[in-house]
Formats: structure tokens, sequence, C-alpha cells
């Protein structure tokens, strides 16, 4: 029974390798999508990777050119909201382009096969491109007690992570909690969850943060991979620079009423509906790294601050512990009560400071002091 | 006290009184832009202003001031005479300086009555100063690295490379604010015990940052 299994799923892989020795071109062409739409995909995505214009037609020329990469994307500890913005790409050619160029051999979400099946695909899939696949994950990975908190066909997601991840050409850690836990790391982070680079310290791990991540932006890194044949440069934090090297603050839309001294003072009043900078609404713009403002979301309808709320930083390292309170410009102080900030308990401690001194100065006044005995010469 | 005399003593060289009063003009130009920039009123008439713009340029040029004041003066402590020195800003470290700082300690507290004689610091003002320097140096460096984040690959945002990786974002603003408010706990300290000393020392404490003399009981060596 289970050899007869095994051989359709060789099978399959069989026919799927001879459909991946097409190019993108012929195979975009195949599927319909006309030359013209293919060449402004090109010209977006040139656009996303922060290259001038005039790359558009290199871009273009090594899509024609490059063979279909396989991949496979991993769901853990997630929403599934990334997988959401990728399929729910408005922008018609974005999304079918990625499906159509890559060769998405196994994605829990949207993959026919189930059960044993799709555990077949991937296996056979990670041993025929050892070395050679892209892997995607979504999601945190559980760490505490063995990886027990999340698994998937019995097989904890640590184990699975450091199998599939481990021996791929390069993972994209989708998504915040892929890259650096996300909401399932926030205190008190019950299941310990990390990111997909503390869970398999030797992969090459490319992270794409963001709640969910901006799907051009996962386009825009596939791309770049085609076009340059390696993975694009990154920041510290392991985030490419074309989508994450500026601050929100920096190229935000509101930013000349930051500069100017307009500020919204409460949700819904005047200078709310005039559309004036939200930092005095805990706006973390000026504390987050990311592309928001000039990629937008949505075939670039909008963003968070365009639809008059604060950025909420979702795209940097423990941004559900950090950058909270979301409404308030300051974190609250450990320890404190939540209505105490930094500047009332500052207040505070300079008061009190001020008062003790004061008492001193008093009791100073009233004593009677003796001078040192060497001043008395003369 | 019919007999008494003291000696004319030049302790404070030019840039220690330069480097202190360039820190106290720093630091209130930086707190009450630093007032602003953290929790600003909306003064913008139109977007084409900048009032935003300006405090922030002060605020950042008024850093730069201090950055360089208290550099120079760590510098200084190297270079210049035994009263600036290194050595007198740790009197913890030495028997001697243990005894004085007890002493003074024992005043300020009501034990003694006999006022303590000090030529130049005061052992347990030097020791706040440690700690005040401490607080300088976390508020330059939580500063500079929030400024630098406009130009995430400029050449002061990769030589302050760790503190990225030391606190979070807002973390560094949180430290940025509480250690505004302890040196505004420092400078009450300060300015009341330089006017208590000048009153109980009679070594003209305050008028000696400016010119630079004390009035001792000891003769210059």
């Amino acid at each position: 029974m289970s050899e007869r299994k095994n051989s359709e799923a060789a099978d399959k892989a069989e026919q799927s390798l001879e459909t991946r020795e097409f190019s993108v071109g012929e195979i975009l062409k195949q599927r319909g999508v006309s030359r013209r739409d293919f060449l402004k995909f090109c010209s977006a995505m040139t656009a996303a990777m922060s290259l001038p214009a005039s790359f558009a037609p290199s871009v273009a020329q090594a899509l024609d050119e490059v063979k279909r990469p396989t991949l496979v994307w991993l769901n853990f500890q997630d929403c599934t909201g990334d997988t959401e913005a990728l399929l729910r790409a408005a922008n018609p050619t974005v999304g079918e382009i990625i499906l159509d160029i890559l060769s998405v051999d196994y994605h829990e979400t949207i993959m026919a096969a189930a059960g044993h099946q799709a555990d077949e695909a991937l296996e056979t899939t990670i041993t025929k491109y050892k070395g050679k696949y892209l892997c995607v994950v979504e999601g945190s990975i559980s760490m505490k007690d063995d990886g027990v908190y999340g698994c998937t066909s019995g097989k904890t997601h640590l184990e699975i992570a450091r199998r599939v991840c481990g021996s791929a050409l390069a993972t994209i850690a989708i998504g915040t909690c892929a890259a650096y836990g996300g909401i399932a790391a926030a205190i008190p982070n019950p299941t310990g969850a990390v990111g997909v680079r503390d869970a398999v310290p030797g992969a090459t791990v490319i992270n794409l943060p963001g709640c969910p991540c901006n799907a051009d932006n996962l386009t825009a890194t596939i791309v770049h991979y085609l076009v340059f044949g390696k993975i694009p440069a990154m920041d510290s934090k392991g985030r490419p620079l074309f989508a994450y090297g500026k601050r929100i603050h920096d190229n935000c839309e509101r930013r000349p009423h930051f500069d100017a001294g307009q500020y919204v003072e409460h949700w819904g009043d005047d200078a709310h509906r005039k559309g004036f900078c939200l930092y005095k609404m805990g706006c973390k713009g000026p504390a987050t790294f990311h592309n928001c403002p000039t990629q937008r979301y949505n075939e670039k309808t909008s963003w968070p601050v365009a639809s008059g709320h604060g950025c909420a930083g979702c795209s940097e390292p423990q941004f559900w512990d950090t950058m909270s309170p979301l409404y308030r410009r300051l974190p609250n102080v450990p320890g404190f009560g939540i209505e105490a900030t930094a500047d009332k308990i500052g207040l505070g401690l300079v008061a009190g400071v001020g008062a003790a001194f004061a008492v001193h100065g008093a009791l100073n006044a009233l004593r009677k002091d003796k001078e040192p005995e060497e001043t008395k010469e003369g | 006290m019919p007999h008494q005399a003291k000696y004319k003593r030049y302790i404070w060289e030019l840039p220690v009184r330069w480097s202190h009063w360039t820190n106290v003009l720093s630091i209130t130009i930086l707190a009450l832009t630093g007032f602003f920039i953290g929790n600003p009123v909306s003064f913008g008439e139109s977007a084409s202003d900048f009032t935003m713009g300006w405090i922030r340029f002060v605020h950042f040029t008024a850093a730069y001031a201090f950055a360089v004041s208290v550099l120079s003066r760590m510098i200084w402590s190297l270079v210049g005479n035994d009263y600036a020195g290194w050595k007198a800003f740790f009197p913890f470290l030495t028997a001697g300086g243990r005894e004085k700082m007890v002493k003074m300690l024992r005043y300020y507290m009501f034990m003694d009555k006999e006022v303590p004689e000090t030529v130049g610091h005061n052992p347990l003002a030097t020791t706040a100063y440690f700690a005040l320097f401490a607080l300088y140096i976390l508020m330059i460096l939580t500063g500079f690295s929030l400024y630098a984040e406009h130009a995430p690959s400029g050449v002061m945002h990769k030589v302050l490379g760790p503190m990225y990786s030391l606190f979070s974002n807002q973390g560094m603003r949180l430290a940025h604010h509480a250690s505004m408010w302890m040196i505004f706990g420092f400078i009450i300290n300060h300015i009341y015990s330089a006017w208590l000393m000048d009153i109980k020392e009679h070594g003209s404490e305050i008028s000696s940052m400016f010119s630079g003399y004390k009035f001792t009981v000891k003769k210059e060596k």
C-alpha cells in the first residue's frame, strides 16, 4: 500500500521536474499572462527592490530565462495571515506570477494533497532538491519542552524546521512570528516560541517581518534571488535593506505635519480629520523600519498611517512587548502602575529630592558649626 | 575670629570651568527642547511651518556641544591638574579618600559639628560626579543612537551598532527620559550643596567656578 503511494509520489515529482525545465517566461506565456502584464510586474518589482528603473529590462530578461525554483511553505505557530496576504494580493499578476514562477511543492493551506500524500510530497522535494530549494516559514517555532506545543503530522515544528530549513538553499521567514517569534513569543511566551534564526542557527534565513508581511516584499525577495542569483543585502536584524532600510517616520506622508508641529491630540478631533501627524497618539513610525509608506498594502491602496491609525511597529523584534502601549509614546515603567509614565515618576523623584534638600537646608540654617582649628591660626 | 587668614589658590583650570558652563547651558537647552520633542505642542499654523524641525535642530546642536564638552572634560582628567584628575573621582579607592568621605557624610548627617576642609573637590561630590558622568554617557549614547536612525546605513549608526542590540528602540527612549530626570535630581543636589558649602566653608565655593580660585587654610605646595 505505502509502496504504491511512494511510487505515485515519485511519478508526480518526475512530472513536475519536467515542467520545471521551462523558463519562467515560457510558463507565463503558457498561462496566458500577457507580455505587457509581465513587464509591468518587472517594473513594479524593480521599484520594490529599490533599484533604478533602468534595471527593469535586466529583471525582465533574467526572469525570462531563469528556471523556476522549487519552494516549500511551512506553517508553524501562526494565524495563516501571511498566506492570506499573499493569496489575496489584489494585483492579479503579482499573486498569479508568484504562484506561477515558483514551483510550490508543499503548502499546507493551498495544496490539494493531504495526510501521508502531503508528507511524501515534502519528503520527496527535500530529498530530490537538497540544498537547491527555497523554504518559506510562516509562524513561530515552539522550543519549550522539546517543542511539543507545535506539531504537524506527529512531528514537532522544531524537528521539521531543522530538517527542512537546514538543507534548504535559503529560508524566508515570512511575518514577524517566523522572523522573531511574534505574538506567540510575547511575555510570558508559554510555548518558548522563537523565530527561525534562533531555532535553526545554521540555516540561511531572510527575515521578512510584518504583521502580515507585505506580499510585494516576498515577491521582490524571490525575484531578487532569481535575477542576481544571491540573497539580498540585509540589516543586523536579518531583513533585506531594500524593504527595511528606511524608517517609517522618514518616509511618512504625514512627516511634513510632524516637522511643522501639527499633531492629532484626540481621536476624531479636527487635526485627525485633517490628516495631521499621529506622533502624540503613540505612532511607532519613529521606531520602526519598513517600506509601508512607499510600498503600501493591497495594490498600494493604503497602510495604517494613511488610514488614520498610528504605526504599531509590527516589523520590529518583540514588538508586542516593546511597542506597547500602542497609543502612548513611551513604554510603561516596569514595577509601577499602568498609569505611571516615566515622566510622572521622574517628576515625583525630582519633587522628593527637592523636598529632602529643603529640609536639610532648614536644619543647616539652625545649627551652629565649629570652624576647623587651623582656620583660626593666623 | 580676628586672626583668620586663608590662602588664595588656583584650583579650577580654564577647561574645567568651560566644560562646566557648557554643560549647564547645553543641559538646560537639551531639557527644554527635549520636553517639547517628547510631548510637543501643536504650534504649527500650516504644513509649511518648521516648529518641530527647528526645535529638533536646536536639540541636536546642543547635543553635539554637550558631547564635545563631556568628552573634553574626560580627556582633561588625564592631562589637567590633580584637582581635575581622574583619581579625584574615585575617592573610595584609597583609605585616605574613604576617611574624608566618612567625615563629609557625618557632617551632612548632622553627626559632626566641624566643617571638613576640602581644597579641590569634595569627596562625596566626586562620587556623585562619577555616577553623573555614567548618566551623561548613557544619555549621549542613547541620544545619538536614536538620532542615527534617520540614516541606518551611515557611519554613526554602524559605530553605535551594539546599542541597538542592548536596547529595544522604545527602551532607548525610556532610558533617555529616565536619565534626564535623574540628572534633574542631581542638579537640585548639586546647587544646594554648592550653596551650603559656600556658606559653611567660606572658601568661595560658588565663585570659584567662575574665577578658578578658592580660599583655603593650606598654602600652595
